[in-house]
């Protein structure tokens, strides 16, 4: 067949072309998802006013320490970081009523009804030389020792667990679980 | 016996058609485009993410402003030294000057936006408190209260 057509544009090249827009998106761009644990710090006290402490029950409150060692103490005694959760559970459920763990008040929860929330604090205090990845440690176990009380709470009542609830429910159950996590004011231990 | 050949029958067998070769890629590149975001700012410190596992997912992205705090990279430790240092946007800086830095991230978000905004605080986790501890109280005399400690998934 002798008759030729016009040659196509050779394509092969549009491919190299489009591995280096590729090469370059691959670089300058960052891969989403960040992820990470909220946190609420308390706002900053008044310079005029007056230092007052407010009164908490001291069962109310459990203090978590974190020392230049990254050592851990719960409450009073030293505490290994794998018995963290279960410590702060029980702290926090007070499933026997315990006079020494916190109390509980009936607080109505709007489409809920009456319910025992506890009033138990967690204070979280750390020293200047605790790392970073320690403290991070600690503050994941404090979430999770909640975020599992919320789950037990809402199978409890609604038979899922609680990310799979509705918004409305996620709402009934944080507040029937609160997250009380105070991060208290910087003390130097050192100079102390 | 094949049917097609002409007289000049003695085929090789045909290339393979790169043709579709540049839409495969072109089909990678927009995924890349869409998934990924631009990297605002260049990396001065070095920072290994610590890991958690009840991490949440930063919601809105567009009203985080971060706070990277970490050991200089290795090509700047020469003029910086080791010690953790905190960057801000483009560059070193002080923890005075991170009142500016959250004034500023404030003033060009939307004035609705603003109870929302987040800070991220990026720290190595090799760090020791003191320096966090420090850009937090700096923060809550800032009034930026909503912060997030940036980790990695960890199962």
């Amino acid at each position: 067949m002798g008759k030729k057509k016009t040659p196509a544009i050779n394509s092969s090249s549009t491919a190299d072309i489009a591995f280096l827009l590729l090469c370059y998106f691959l670089m300058t761009t960052t891969m989403g998802s960040q992820t990470g644990l909220n946190r609420r710090l308390p706002p900053m006290p008044d310079k005029d006013q007056k230092v007052e402490d407010i009164k908490i029950n001291r069962r109310n409150i459990i203090i978590v320490r974190i020392n230049s060692a990254d050592r851990l103490l719960a409450g009073s005694e030293p505490i290994d970081i794998s018995m963290l959760k279960d410590k702060i559970k029980e702290f926090l459920s007070n499933p026997a009523d315990d006079p020494n763990l916190p109390e509980k008040e009936t607080k109505q929860i709007e489409g809920y009804g009456p319910c025992q929330v506890t009033k138990g604090i967690i204070s979280l205090q750390n020293d200047r030389g605790t790392s970073y990845r320690a403290y991070i440690a600690v503050q994941n176990e404090l979430v999770k020792a909640i975020n599992e009380l919320r789950d037990e709470f809402s199978s409890r009542n609604y038979g899922k667990k609680f990310a799979n609830l509705t918004e409305e429910q996620q709402k009934i159950v944080k507040e029937a679980v609160p997250q009380n996590i105070s991060e208290a004011e910087p003390k130097d231990t050192g100079k102390k | 016996m094949s049917k097609f050949g002409g007289s000049n029958s003695k085929k090789e067998v045909p290339s393979m058609s790169s043709g579709s070769l540049s839409d495969i890629v072109f089909m990678l590149l927009f995924f890349f485009m869409v998934t990924t975001q631009m990297r605002e700012t260049e990396n001065k410190v070095m920072v290994k993410l610590p890991e958690a596992s009840e991490v949440v997912k930063l919601e809105r992205k567009d009203l985080a402003s971060y706070i990277n705090i970490g050991p200089p990279t290795r090509m700047l430790q020469a003029k910086y030294g080791t010690e953790a240092r905190i960057q801000l946007n483009d560059d070193f800086k002080s923890i005075e000057d991170i009142r500016d830095f959250i004034a500023a991230e404030r003033e060009s978000m939307n004035e609705s936006d603003r109870a929302l905004m987040t800070t991220v605080i990026k720290g190595d986790m090799d760090v020791r408190m003191g320096i966090i501890t420090d850009v937090k109280q700096e923060l809550r005399r800032c009034s930026a209260l909503k912060i997030l400690y940036q980790a990695r998934k960890a199962e």
